[in-house]
């Protein structure tokens, strides 16, 4: 971890001054703030190689950390922030073992810097359910077998979740489909199948 | 990953700026990061595009066709109702790209962008895959390698979904550069490399995708067909594009293009020979596909593909028809 330190959850913005190398940023919108590196039109900013900071929203909290900006998503959460429900699989965009929300939608956060998603929604399994109160397709996921190992969980659970957003009645057909993007190597597709049919039939959940 | 400097511009001409020799554009990244990290795409500076406004939305307009911002994801694309009534073709090719998380980030223009998948090229042997003066590929693992215009030095194919069927609309691409805007024909925005040197589309390290304009399909009937080894996230083996403009039941005149079959998509003028002045059939369409083939060369280990190639034009065209495939 950058400077042997454990960054700090806070709810509280970056200065602009990490953001904007002229006064005249002063006057740019409260809208293009949130991102790193942008300026108003004509400044722009390069950031790096080194660490630059970076503010994550992560499971509805504020995180502060320094990272380079070749580190991703899926590194950032994982090694900075300890938040350890995205796996780190393929680190190819492949497997959907890292899958994590990204504003409402399903993105792989081995294939998104972290630099990038600065500002963004970020949701893991973490954020959608607890041990003690788990989201319906995780009380699913456990009542109908859906995993072995366990390594492609998280990531299924997110991409399932979105999903049933999406599909709040889909088919069998539908579910292959839709889930294309995420392989389990113990082959619990029957039960992945299962949870989200009586996910579906059950009404589903709130968005 | 190599270390790198970041920008996040917010108009095209920063954009433009920043970029050059070291540089690289980034917009889904799905394919960007995944270069990076295998080392063969190894930038100085990585220029986010996705904070200029300029470059998204997607707009049709009545007569001209529709308007594709650079940073329009494919699902974007899969969500519009225009396109899914008059661009069938664009919503299959779009259907082939099986993972909810890459058509989330992933654009339509990154998809044309994206480097070849062939093994050799991601394991660093560059493009051709030459060693001691040799291609690698033709005595090599050349299953999913090109059966068409392969004659060298390149053997790959063009991993694009979108290209055959853009090809097939007509479709066009507007560039910004150095030397400011100009527009190109997808279906000259790829070339097949002569040297290591030469890239597989024509952009410079200083220029950007910006737009891509398709033009009106009233009238047309137009499909995709992909043939492809598994349901989930992959590249197809073979895959088609048609475009049809009918006169009664008789073709009047037609495009074919091939994807995933040759390191350019390929366009077949031999099908399209085969459909004019004809009705749709399944026998007409199969003998489209035949002619799509006919130079057709397989390598030591793709001859399979060429059957493949065969019948995704054949139900590219049956599909476009609106006929039973």
């Amino acid at each position: 971890m950058p400077e042997g330190k454990r960054p700090e959850e806070t709810g509280s913005g970056i200065s602009r001054r990490d953001f904007f190398k002229t006064s005249t940023a002063g006057a740019v919108s409260t809208a293009l703030i949130s991102k790193q590196g942008i300026a108003a039109p004509g400044e722009v900013t390069k950031l790096g190689p080194d660490p630059v900071k970076v503010k994550l929203i992560v499971n509805g909290k504020a995180r502060r950390l320094k990272v380079e900006p070749r580190v991703t998503l899926l590194d950032a959460l994982r090694n900075e922030l300890d938040v350890t429900g995205p796996k780190k699989v393929c680190d190819r965009g492949t497997c959907g073992s890292c899958t994590v929300l990204m504003d409402g939608k399903p993105v792989y956060a081995c294939s998104i810097l972290a630099i990038e998603a600065a500002g963004n929604q970020i949701v893991t399994a973490e954020g959608l359910g607890s041990p003690d109160k788990l989201h319906p397709i995780q009380k699913a996921f456990v009542e109908n077998d859906a995993q072995q190992c366990g390594f492609c969980t998280p990531g299924f659970i997110v991409a399932c979740q979105s999903f049933l957003v999406e599909n709040p009645n889909p088919s069998v057909k539908e579910i292959e489909e839709g889930l294309g993007g995420n392989l389990c190597r113990c082959g619990t597709y029957k039960g992945i199948r299962e949870a989200v049919l009586e996910t579906a039939a059950k009404g589903g959940f709130d968005a | 990953m190599n270390r790198f400097q970041y920008a996040s511009p917010v108009t095209k001409q920063s954009a433009v700026e920043l970029l050059g020799s070291g540089a690289v554009v980034l917009a889904g990244g799905t394919d960007l990061l995944s270069l990076m990290k295998a080392d063969v795409a190894t930038p100085d500076l990585v220029v986010n595009i996705k904070e200029i406004a300029e470059l998204k939305g997607l707009e049709h307009s009545e007569g001209s066709g529709m308007r594709i911002g650079a940073l329009v994801t494919i699902d974007e694309l899969l969500q519009d109702s225009r396109v899914q009534e008059e661009y069938p073709s664009l919503i299959q090719a779009a259907d082939g790209i099986r993972s909810a998380q890459i058509r989330s980030v992933g654009t339509v223009a990154g998809d044309l962008c994206q480097r070849p998948r062939c093994w050799y090229y991601r394991h660093g042997y560059g493009l051709l895959a030459m060693q001691n003066g040799a291609s690698m590929v033709v005595d090599g693992d050349n299953r999913y390698h090109a059966i068409l215009g392969n004659a060298g030095p390149a053997y790959f194919v063009n991993p694009s979904s979108f290209a055959p069927a853009l090809i097939a609309l007509g479709a066009s691409l507007k560039v910004s550069g150095p030397n400011g805007e100009k527009e190109i024909p997808v279906a000259d925005f790829f070339q097949t490399p002569q040297s290591e040197a030469e890239k597989e589309y024509k952009l410079s390290d200083s220029e950007i995708v910006t737009q891509i304009l398709v033009p009106a399909a009233a009238g047309k009937a137009n499909a995709t067909y992909e043939v492809r080894e598994r349901e989930a996230l992959d590249w197809p083996l073979a895959a088609a594009a048609v475009s049809l403009t009918m006169q009664g039941d008789q073709v009047e005149s037609a495009k074919v293009v091939l994807g995933h079959v040759a390191p350019v998509p390929w366009n077949s003028d031999e099908a399209a020979a085969a459909l004019k002045g004809k009705a749709v059939s399944a026998s007409v369409a199969d003998d489209a596909g035949k002619a799509a083939v006919q130079q057709a060369k397989a390598l030591s280990r793709n001859k399979f593909k060429i059957q493949l190639a065969r019948v995704a034009v054949k139900r590219a065209i049956l599909r476009a028809a609106g006929m039973e495939v």
